[in-house]
């Protein structure tokens, strides 16, 4: 059972926190490749970050469930996120709005829902917690939203990753959306991206 | 500004409860993932009726926040029936600062129009929406057109302009004009002149898209090209004028034809207010 005085402390101010935490994430959504510092986002639960923890406070309630990956499957997370967010925690990742896995892990985005074709819409969007979002290898990203073509350097990505988003990219309009997480920074990348290896 | 009134406190923040924002907010963020889909939302009843704007007041009442300059237009105008409501609406359920002027706005929520300066990044571009689906005139039934959408097929579309060429000579299409969004989605730009289309294509702006009646909500993100249907011998053309406008001169602008007496004297003026008004001011500093 959830014990209160162990639970960390979700949102201090949460309509006008949200709004500000939503307003960077758009920002980051619409410029993909832009790494965004979120203005007071919370300490996370267990393992989960900063800028997780302020994602799902800000997007995530009881209209979408959460799978978590064994990383963060853990107690003070679980109790977390449905405390403050209200959010039923998943066993299938079919089943999930929002995923959250570690990076490394092999095909951190196999069997989230893809959404359809009449239907896109109801893809799920995977946070992928990274080291840091700045010195990977460089990649070019393309895309809606960014101008020409920007460079990323998502860290702790092996080639295969790649592979795997290329193949996600191929499937648009259905496909996941990413979403790297490190400490209190966040990097989107929308199904819409193109990611020269 | 006076309009800026204090916040009323029986109301959440921005008026919308928080369940809701969150549901909007994440159509949004699915909407700028795809490009030009429309996503569906559930749309709430808004305190003034369809047709008035309630698409583009949830969407910006989903995204506004205390640090924001609103502006708000309608067929360019800052100063009409709508464009005042909505601007003392957000004044007072979000405390937000109002502006007219274009470049001072982070946020500007429009009905009809995109203005004449150009915009910046970081601005958000709010669309007021009556019919999202472009394909609506051409095919009634939303099953139908939802599976031309996944299909990608467009025939339908391409039909309708050639025969407004065969019968008219040209696309007589002037308003609403269809347009191919990152080579994937047919969008309805809503009722903007075609004069605007290209204004949408690779803006650095963030455009985003609410329907209230229909309850959908699409988005084109900063830089994605956006095309207006046209033929290649038949290009897409904009409206032309060969007055300028009667107070500021501008040949550039978007212009409203007014009718200024019994006599049927006619005159034309920007449609978009601030973009003349500011054209004005220098010239009559000088006088």
């Amino acid at each position: 059972m959830s014990d209160l005085r162990t639970l960390a402390p979700g949102l201090a101010d949460p309509s006008h926190d949200a709004q500000q935490l939503f307003r960077a994430i758009l920002d980051a959504a619409s410029h993909p490749g832009r790494i965004v510092s979120l203005p007071s986002a919370p300490a996370g639960p267990g393992a989960l970050s900063s800028a997780a923890t302020a994602y799902l406070l800000t997007l995530a309630d009881r209209d979408t469930p959460v799978w978590l990956a064994s990383d963060f499957d853990r107690p003070e997370v679980r109790n977390f996120l449905r405390f403050h967010a209200g959010a039923p925690i998943v066993a299938a990742r079919a089943e999930a709005s929002f995923g959250v896995v570690a990076a490394g892990t092999p095909q951190p985005f196999d069997g989230f829902n893809l959404g359809t074709d009449a239907y896109p819409d109801r893809s799920a969007t995977v946070l992928i917690e990274v080291p840091d979002l700045q010195s990977g290898p460089m990649r070019h990203w393309r895309g809606p939203g960014i101008a020409d073509r920007t460079s990323v350097g998502i860290a702790g990505l092996g080639d295969a990753f790649w592979d795997d988003w290329a193949a996600n990219h191929a499937l648009f309009p259905c496909g996941v959306d990413l979403v790297f997480t490190a400490g209190t920074e966040l990097c989107a990348l929308p199904r819409s991206i193109a990611v020269e290896v | 500004m006076t309009e800026n009134s204090a916040k009323d406190g029986a109301y959440n923040y921005a008026y919308l409860d928080e369940q809701t924002k969150r549901m909007i907010r994440r159509a949004i963020l699915k909407a700028v993932a795809v490009p030009g889909y429309q996503v569906p939302f559930g749309g709430r009843e808004m305190p003034l009726p369809y047709g008035w704007g309630t698409g583009g007041i949830q969407v910006t009442a989903a995204i506004i926040g205390r640090d924001d300059t609103l502006k708000v237009i309608d067929q360019g105008a800052d100063d009409t029936t709508n464009a005042v409501s909505i601007r003392r609406f957000f004044a007072r359920v979000a405390e937000v600062a109002t502006t007219t002027r274009t470049e001072e706005a982070t946020v500007i929520q429009t009905r009809h129009r995109v203005p004449e300066t150009p915009l910046s990044e970081g601005q958000i571009l709010v669309f007021q929406v009556p019919i999202p689906e472009p394909l609506r005139m051409l095919e009634p039934r939303e099953t139908e057109t939802r599976t031309l959408h996944a299909l990608s097929e467009y025939g339908v579309m391409q039909v309708s302009l050639y025969e407004s060429i065969a019968r008219h000579g040209r696309i007589s299409k002037a308003y609403n004009y269809p347009v191919m969004v990152n080579g994937r989605y047919i969008m309805s730009p809503s009722p903007i002149p075609k004069f605007d289309n290209p204004k949408l294509d690779r803006s650095p702006a963030l455009q985003l898209y609410g329907a209230g009646r229909e309850k959908r909500i699409y988005a084109v993100p900063p830089y994605t090209p956006v095309k207006s249907l046209d033929f290649d011998d038949h290009p897409f053309e904009i409206e032309t004028w060969e007055q300028c406008c009667e107070l500021c001169g501008s040949k550039e602008s978007f212009l409203d034809e007014m009718i200024v007496d019994d006599d049927g004297k006619r005159l034309f003026v920007c449609s978009d207010s601030d973009y003349c008004e500011r054209r004005r001011a220098p010239a009559e500093a000088a006088e």
